[in-house]
């Protein structure tokens, strides 16, 4: 690589645990990746400046020459209250808004990556009754947004798509705009435990080593490499590997459609809470109609689905429609020939 | 001549915030603490599954995600009436004692140490600040090697936190009941291998960078003070029924200390924005709708009170309660007993491993009750954490947390009184306005959370009944 891309990060509504997982890669670590690898010109945690000369940092890009540096954005950009609810410093006398700095720097942006899930789909910033309008950075700007969720985001999932748009430009995406590369199969598809699930042998509490479906996995409706890639920077363990559910914090439908975290049919009439079928979302609102038996089919569907993808035989469907209908086609099957991929 | 320097965003914090100091005849005369981001958590939690909490109050933080998991668990066990087996006590103190030890080591070098020290001259570390550099150069270089070596340590922190909960942050360990990784010889044996080499980072590095730094810049023992009062809500249960903690609660006056009671906590919105309703409330006591641009108002966050006083928590109280460290409450104090307590937990950590048994379960099943409420307070990496969690029919009906800095980074009480951070500001000299390195080392001294300080909602009734 000859120069090293800048990057500008901007954190919005956020935890910072995107950041704070960035620094966990390894390898790459952080002092390769801002030395070698990428120019980090800006991260409210890690730059030295504060202040006017933060402020300026952001100001000049801004004025700055077009593709001259990738936009990641961490975090929700609140949009209630004309985006008060997230102010990112103050400029010409004025509070300089998240909605206000995201839409601008995003237009001079050689790319724009969606870091972590917040700013993918809105995540769990703009969890019912999403308090401050909060929107995922693609509903806010008017041009193509990389996402690569995760709550938070996986150090490789982040530097590896960086690294391919610095390198190779912008890695096959699928239908929400995720890098194939790291979301083209689901958490269930690559599971170790996956022997477990056939077998129906299941945990009843966590903290057994078992299938986690029963009380709560979402990993047959989530896509993400966790089983294969494993956690943190160093590839330790992952959440199963732990004994808990998957929650799905890669899904558009995170929390809310995942939610409760440890239940497989998710319930959702609640006595404080209203949530409609829309609000919940297709993916999990279908897995809760259909229950275990159609849970089947998602898998074999899912399987479909990311050969489809990975392959680039075309766009992918709508993963809940698909589901139903394989739940159909599953129970069509049932009645005449084998079931089976 | 009179002047005011505002600083904002204030960086290398979790998240950013925004302090405005007036100056007078160099020194500060006046300053004001404030927040601009707002995301309204506890509303969020309401209608969810009680067993949630823990996972979703984690995403609050990305620093300190393990403390909002740990006072989640422990809301839900007081509501249940269960305790975690004794393994499954340990285990959550190891999670929880790894993320600080991840935390602390981020704390001094990513976000302190620039401010003492001259880092490279590239991107992030410029532009930056011309002034108030003063380590010699062999010291300064060693220290920038030392900089990217503690983000590996500080890594092997959080491959323990993983080890034990799946992932950090946002870890999947800490559960309402215990924990979930049995404690196997290869688990033990990977976490003792991982916890000695930070050790050894702690000690080798860490410890004599702080002391260098301490040495170098001397008047910052006089600057950031505050008079001594101090509070800590217990850290680390030594037992799995919660009587006794590694580092007990305490309240400390001056020279007077007694036990904490919750019931003394108020929170206080005149200058933050929420819509007023009469005198200041106790957590749990009233809803107070969230009202941006509102006249008077300069920040998302709080004014939480105990007994109508600023106070302060954190590493330096914890020494102080346990009698470690005593020397001054000023911004190289906090600095200095960040670093001794990382090196403590590092003991602490070895004896807990020491302590655990294989075979012996980490988690208790029970049935979560459909009403009732229940009271989670734990010291955490930088103060501490209450939350509060009712039930009605199975579901979350209130919910609430006051973090550790909305206690420090509180705007002005509705008397007018300044919150810890405003007051360790005032009277500070500030050589040069343009660049006022003074006020950005004092405030980085409380490790600043904003993103923790500002999701605040209060909600339910009072928390009388709980005495801690």
């Amino acid at each position: 690589m000859t120069a090293r891309e800048k990057i500008l990060w901007l954190v919005t509504n956020s935890c910072l645990g995107d950041t704070v997982s960035f620094l966990n890669s390894s390898h790459p670590n952080y002092r390769q990746l801002i030395e070698e690898f990428f120019e980090l010109c800006y991260n409210n945690f890690l730059s030295s400046a504060e202040g006017e000369r933060a402020a300026e940092i952001l100001s000049a890009l801004a004025a700055g020459p077009s593709d001259a540096f990738t936009l990641v954005v961490e975090g929700t950009v609140p949009s209630a209250a004309e985006g008060l609810y997230c102010v990112l410093g103050y400029r010409r006398g004025r509070p300089w808004t998240a909605l206000e700095a995201v839409r601008e720097l995003a237009g001079k942006a050689r790319y724009v990556v969606a870091a972590g899930t917040c700013a993918a789909f809105g995540g769990p910033y703009a969890a019912h009754p999403n308090p401050t309008g909060s929107l995922p950075v693609s509903k806010v700007v008017r041009r193509r947004v990389i996402n690569v969720p995760g709550c938070p985001v996986h150090p490789d999932w982040l530097a590896g798509t960086l690294y391919h748009l610095a390198r190779y430009g912008e890695p096959r995406l699928d239908e929400y705009n995720r890098p194939v590369l790291y979301f083209g199969e689901t958490v269930h598809d690559r599971c170790e435990r996956r022997h477990y699930f056939e077998s129906g042998i299941f945990a009843r509490e966590p903290g057994e080593p078992w299938c986690m479906y029963k009380i709560g996995c979402k990993g047959p409706v989530t896509h993400a490499d966790c089983p294969v890639r494993q956690w943190s920077g160093e590839h330790t363990s992952w959440p199963v590997g732990a004994n808990t559910p998957c929650i799905g914090c890669t899904s558009p439908e995170f929390p809310d459609g995942v939610a409760p975290f440890f239940e497989h049919l998710p319930d959702i009439g609640t006595p404080a809470v209203k949530v409609t079928a829309n609000r919940v979302g297709l993916l999990t609102g279908a897995a809760t109609a259909l229950g275990i038996g159609a849970h089947l089919a998602a898998n074999i569907l899912s399987g479909r689905l990311a050969y489809t993808i990975r392959r680039g035989l075309g766009a992918a469907k709508k993963p809940a429609s698909l589901l139903q209908k394989s739940h159909r086609r599953k129970v069509k099957q049932r009645d005449g020939k084998c079931a089976g991929p | 001549m009179r002047r005011t320097v505002i600083i904002d965003p204030v960086t290398r914090a979790n998240n950013q915030g925004r302090i405005e100091v007036v100056i007078e005849g160099g020194r500060v005369v006046d300053c004001r603490s404030s927040c601009f981001f707002f995301r309204g958590f506890e509303v969020m939690l309401e209608g969810r599954d009680p067993r949630d909490a823990p996972y979703f109050t984690e995403r609050i933080c990305g620093i300190c995600s393990a403390a909002h998991a740990t006072a989640a668990a422990f809301a839900l066990e007081n509501l249940a009436g269960v305790r975690p087996p004794r393994n499954g006590n340990i285990l959550r103190n190891l999670i929880l004692a790894a993320d600080t030890l991840q935390n602390h080591i981020r704390h001094f070098y990513v976000l302190a140490v620039p401010d003492y020290v001259a880092m490279p001259e590239k991107p992030p570390f410029t532009p930056r600040y011309r002034r108030g550099y003063r380590l010699p150069a062999g010291v300064n270089a060693r220290m920038i090697e030392h900089y990217f070596a503690a983000l590996d340590v500080s890594r092997a922190a959080h491959e323990m936190v993983t080890a034990l909960g799946g992932k950090a942050p946002f870890g999947h360990g800490i559960v309402a009941g215990g924990a979930t990784v049995p404690p196997d010889a290869a688990v033990v044996l990977e976490l003792r291998s991982r916890l000695g080499k930070i050790r050894e980072f702690v000690r080798g590095k860490m410890l004599p960078d702080a002391h260098a730094i301490a040495e170098a810049y001397p008047e910052y023992f006089e600057l950031g003070k505050r008079s001594v009062r101090l509070l800590q809500f217990g850290l680390f249960p030594a037992d799995p029924e919660r009587r006794e903690f590694h580092f007990p609660g305490m309240v400390v006056e001056e020279d007077r200390s007694r036990e904490v009671d919750a019931a003394s906590i108020t929170e206080h919105v005149r200058h933050a924005y929420f819509e007023e309703n009469g005198a200041p409330r106790a957590p749990g006591f009233a809803r107070p709708e969230p009202r941006p641009g509102k006249p008077g108002g300069h920040s998302w966050i709080k004014a939480p009170r105990y007994e109508g006083k600023a106070f302060e928590g954190g590493p330096l109280a914890r020494l102080w309660i346990t009698g470690r460290y005593r020397r001054g409450v000023s911004a190289m104090d906090r600095i200095l007993a960040r670093a001794y307590e990382t090196d403590l937990l590092c003991n602490l950590m070895e004896q807990w491993l020491e302590e655990l048994e294989p075979d012996r379960p980490v988690f208790i099943p029970f049935e979560v009750p459909k009403e009732g409420e229940g009271l989670g307070l734990t010291g955490s990496m930088r103060g501490n954490l209450l939350h509060f969690m009712r039930v009605e029919r199975g579901r979350i009906s209130r919910y609430d947390i006051i973090t550790p800095s909305a206690w420090h980074f509180s705007p002005r009480d509705d008397l007018g009184r300044p919150g810890p951070v405003e007051e360790a500001l005032l009277g500070t000299p500030v050589e040069t306005p343009e660049e006022p390195v003074e006020v950005g080392r004092i405030v980085r001294s409380f490790d600043p959370c904003y993103a923790c300080a500002t999701h605040v909602m209060v909600g339910g009734r009072k928390v009388r009944e709980f005495i801690v």
